[in-house]
């Protein structure tokens, strides 16, 4: 978890965090580049419709946003894979600007998980997550829920040591 | 009838660095009526984005005291949706555009 060291947010990844950490970023840069698919829920979810019940006003908006709206979010991506020390742990020294853009990735990663895991409002995750472990603790699922609440703690402390709440 | 007002009007009187001449006990979000034909920006509910993080973006887009974007973000939670902006449609397409950046759930619509 982040915490604040003068003008820094840092933290210390053991390596497994790091190893998930780096797949869920690589996990959606695929996404935005080669398995970049409009009929995929979670890119209807990362690059909302701007005109919901007006499909013609909103591909206008798509024509003149997407692209950088697209570069920016595997730029964010980039920064956590930059970041992230490859096949070890490590600590992660963030200055503000870079702070801003893992804020802003690890929001884009939940964004995806929680489509994929069809989270709700009236999801409880804790709840979710032992019905997961009951029915198979090895599965996918309980692997996926896991990461998605850490991903949701360390977006939490991320934000908490960039705006100096502990 | 006053339609529903936007609360996020930029520009008003005692929001940012204006000099502060509105009394201490001013509520907090000023109303300003939506001029029928103009355009606003929607944030909508989702069951993923933290609370705190929604906040701080209104704060770090829109310039917005805690205080205010904080109130604009219960909104959303609890209303389902608010207009955290209204203006030129070209703006507002903008301000849609920069809150899609930060992951939020945003549509533009005409009053």
């Amino acid at each position: 978890m982040f915490r604040r060291h003068g003008d820094h947010c840092v933290a210390r990844f053991a390596p497994d965090e790091a190893r998930v950490l780096r797949k869920v970023a690589s996990e959606v840069v695929g996404l935005l580049t080669d398995g970049f698919d409009h009929d995929d829920p979670v890119v209807g979810r990362l690059f909302p419709d701007a005109y919901p019940d007006q499909p013609d006003e909103s591909g206008e908006f798509r024509r003149y946003t997407e692209g950088d709206l697209k570069t920016a979010k595997i730029d964010q991506a980039g920064a956590v894979l930059a970041a992230v020390p490859a096949n070890a742990g490590g600590e992660v020294r963030l200055d503000a600007e870079e702070a801003e853009a893992w804020l802003r990735a690890l929001n884009d990663a939940r964004l995806a998980m929680g489509v994929r895991l069809e989270i709700t409002a009236d999801t409880d995750l804790q709840d979710e997550l032992d019905e997961a472990v009951l029915r198979d603790p090895t599965s996918a699922r309980v692997f996926q829920l896991s990461v998605y609440a850490y991903l949701g703690y360390l977006q939490e402390s991320l934000l908490n040591a960039l705006i100096g709440v502990e | 009838m006053v339609r529903p007002g936007c609360p996020a009007a930029r520009g008003t009187m005692g929001d940012m660095a204006a000099p502060q001449v509105a009394p201490v006990e001013t509520p907090d979000i000023e109303e300003v009526p939506v001029v029928d034909g103009s355009w606003v920006t929607i944030v909508w509910d989702d069951p993923v984005n933290l609370m705190s993080y929604v906040t701080w973006v209104f704060q770090k887009l829109f310039g917005y005291s805690w205080e205010r974007a904080e109130t604009l973000m219960l909104d959303v939670h609890n209303k389902g949706k608010a207009v955290v902006a209204c203006g030129a449609r070209e703006r507002m397409e903008h301000d849609a555009s920069r809150l899609h950046a930060y992951g939020l759930w945003a549509t533009v619509d005409k009053t």
